[in-house]
């Protein structure tokens, strides 16, 4: 930093030279702040995983010398487990894929000029979505489209839209509008605008939202056996209406910690995606 | 742009010492009866503006919040689309260009620096090169270079975000970015709005030498009339819907406010306001006997005594001012100036504005500040007799400049009516 050009030698300056040591001070403190907070997240990280693995080894071990009768036998022989998991997990990648592909092009869409009138009637929409039962919009895709996977998907997408859609209406809007003129004012097209500034100042509520849309499509997914697209809650249901604790318990084990599971990959996507340099403020 | 802006030999005012290998000096910019009407709103936010800004010169919008000087500057870039006039930049009309090709070629900086939180400094400050299409390689010598001239060490601040930076840290990079495509013209909306006053004075400072180097044409909006006379060539006095009260230099809008909402602005005290604009350099310094301290006792007493002065100037070993001697000091000083004489505490540069040799001169017991030089070395003695003579020559001068003036307009308009 250069010196003063003009004004008075002596106290003034020394003063200013403290004023931007201070700054300085205050810069370096702020840094530090950050590495120690992404050093806290990468313990939190660290701790569910580790839970994860001592249920699931648990649960494990109890299979390996638990009594199971034909009837449960025959719910979990022939690799039944596997092929419901894997069924549950493509349910949830799907419908969050086509969740995400439908609500933030739509939330982006929603917060330009002229539609930014129609943000209303599609939020309404997106209420009406998630507050009809699950369970109840599914019978009725189930009666229009006929038992498949295809009515469940979007039962499943219908459920969790709004979270992303309004969380990308609110991070696109809680941008400073100041800051958006300023992108204008230095010469960014509208598409470089939200392109380079809008949209990664919005990721990480963005991103929140998009964590629990995929939560609760893997809470959804499980009621995914009833319109027959399969999934965990096949296990589930067969354990109920069997009576068969093993079968359920395993059915509901496996829900919860694929939950578990998706909730901490996508915490661990919010780390990593969040662009840098907002960890501090008020962003 | 570039190529019509302002061409050195067309444009005297910048003309000057620097080096020629930057071609991209200022643009005129010409506001032809601009207007904004806003729909709904029977009276327009801004009437009818025609003014004219000289290539290379610096003009200060300045006014009372809501008068319309914010919405004015952001017509130049087209943030704000005008509903009438036209704009003229280096002599092309560019009211209907494509708006963002234009603010390519134009500098915006605004309060609080409108920096991105999530771009580091330098991915900021190549926002516009890149945009343009600069070579990587360029782009990243232009950062370094943009950084080392707003005064922030490029290898410590290059990789920072926003956020990590003081206030002033950030106008700093702000003004960097503006001027990182080396526009012809730069608008600046409150730039210094958002920081401490130490850092404003200095921001301030350095917006001075940086003009003094680039000569841009620089629009620049406050509603601090303190700041519009220490930066403005020109100011703008505007009142509601930025009607123009009056378009002149600070010494005249000083000396000869146009009407009373220009005085009512100027404020109480235009008289000391106008020792801002009057650089210690441009009064008469007088010399003072000196001796360093190096010369012996003798030569000290006998100095003191040839001078006739009641007071002799001792300097170290740089030349730099260091103590005041009386007569009497030396009497008493008994073989060792260690502990005899005044330190002095309180200096001005030849740089530095009457102002502030008028206050060291106030503080001083004995009513004078030694002016010293780039490095500190003494060079004169400012008192409050220079000072004075100094100021009533300057508004005496002021007075009869306006008065002049005024006669030129008269008689122009006359000569108008004439023909």
């Amino acid at each position: 930093m250069r010196a003063p050009e003009s004004g008075r030698g002596g106290a003034s300056g020394l003063g200013v030279e403290a004023g931007r040591e201070a700054a300085i001070d205050e810069g370096l403190a702020v840094a530090d702040a950050m590495s120690r907070a992404a050093g806290l997240g990468w313990r939190k990280l660290t701790f569910l995983p580790a839970v994860l693995v001592v249920g699931l080894l648990c649960t494990w071990l109890w299979f390996r010398h638990a009594d199971l009768d034909p009837l449960s036998e025959n719910a979990l022989s022939n690799g039944q487990v596997w092929k419901a998991l894997r069924q549950h997990i493509e349910l949830t990648v799907i419908s969050t894929f086509f969740v995400l592909v439908i609500a933030i092009p739509l939330g982006i869409l929603l917060t330009r000029g002229a539609f930014r009138r129609a943000a209303p009637v599609a939020m309404t929409f997106a209420n009406m979505g998630q507050a009809t039962p699950a369970i109840g919009l599914l019978a009725l895709l189930v009666i229009w489209l006929g038992i498949g996977r295809k009515a469940a998907l979007i039962g499943i997408i219908a459920y969790a839209v709004l979270p992303v859609l309004s969380n990308t209406i609110a991070g696109l809007k809680a941008n400073d509008p100041t800051l958006l003129e300023a992108a204008r004012g230095i010469g960014m097209s509208p598409l470089g605008v939200l392109g380079r500034v809008e949209l990664p100042l919005a990721v990480p509520l963005i991103l929140a939202g998009v964590r629990t849309a995929l939560v609760l499509n893997v809470g959804t997914a499980t009621l995914a056996t009833f319109g027959g697209g399969g999934g965990l809650g096949v296990l589930i249901t067969t354990g109920i209406t069997n009576q068969r604790m093993p079968v359920l318990v395993l059915g509901s084990i496996l829900t919860v910690a694929l939950a578990l599971l998706v909730d901490w990959l996508a915490s661990l996507a919010e780390l990593l995606l969040s662009p840098r340099g907002l960890e501090t403020g008020s962003g | 742009m570039s190529e019509t802006s302002g061409t050195p030999s067309e444009q005297p005012r910048t003309v000057g010492d620097r080096s020629a290998e930057r071609a991209a000096t200022g643009a005129t910019i010409r506001l032809e009866s601009l207007t904004k009407r806003y729909p709904g709103s029977s009276d327009p936010a801004v009437d009818s503006v025609d003014m004219e800004i000289n290539a290379g010169e610096l003009v200060v919008l300045v006014g009372p919040s809501g008068c319309g000087k914010s919405t004015t500057l952001k017509m130049i870039n087209r943030l704000i689309e005008p509903t009438g006039g036209r704009i003229r930049i280096g002599g092309e009309d560019v009211t209907h260009m494509d708006p963002v090709k234009l603010r390519r070629k134009i500098g915006y900086a605004i309060q609080s620096s409108g920096l991105f939180p999530h771009m580091t400094v330098a991915q900021n400050i190549g926002l516009v090169p890149k945009m343009i299409g600069w070579p990587k390689a360029r782009i990243a010598a232009r950062i370094e270079e943009m950084l080392d001239l707003v005064g922030l060490d490029a290898g410590e601040f290059r990789g920072r975000y926003p956020r990590q930076l003081s206030g002033g840290q950030q106008q700093r990079v702000g003004v960097a970015r503006a001027l990182a495509a080396d526009p012809p013209v730069l608008l600046m909306d409150e730039p210094f709005g958002a920081v401490d006053p130490i850092t404003r004075d200095h921001l301030q400072d350095e917006l001075i030498r940086l003009q003094h180097e680039l000569h841009k044409t620089i629009v620049f909006v406050t509603h601090d009339f303190d700041e519009a006379i220490k930066l403005g060539d020109r100011i703008a006095v505007l009142r509601e819907r930025s009607h123009i009260a009056q378009f002149d230099t600070p010494e005249a809008i000083l000396t000869n406010p146009a009407d009373d909402f220009v005085s009512g602005f100027v404020g109480a005290g235009a008289a000391l306001k106008r020792l801002n604009l009057t650089r210690v350099r441009d009064v008469e310094i007088t010399d003072y006997p000196t001796v360093t301290v190096d010369d012996s006792l003798q030569e000290i007493v006998s100095r003191v005594r040839s001078s006739g002065t009641n007071e002799i100037l001792l300097l170290d070993r740089q030349g730099r001012p260091y103590k005041w001697l009386r007569r009497g000091d030396l009497m008493r000083a008994r073989g060792s100036l260690a502990r005899a004489g005044t330190p002095v505490h309180d200096t001005v540069t030849r740089d530095g504005t009457l102002r502030d040799a008028l206050e060291a001169v106030l503080i001083d017991n004995a009513g004078r500040v030694v002016v010293t030089g780039r490095r500190g070395e003494y060079t004169g003695v400012v008192d409050m007799a220079t000072l004075m003579n100094s100021v009533q020559e300057m508004l005496e001068a002021d007075r009869l400049d306006a008065m002049e003036h005024q006669h030129d307009l008269e008689g122009a308009a006359g000569g108008e009516g004439e023909a």
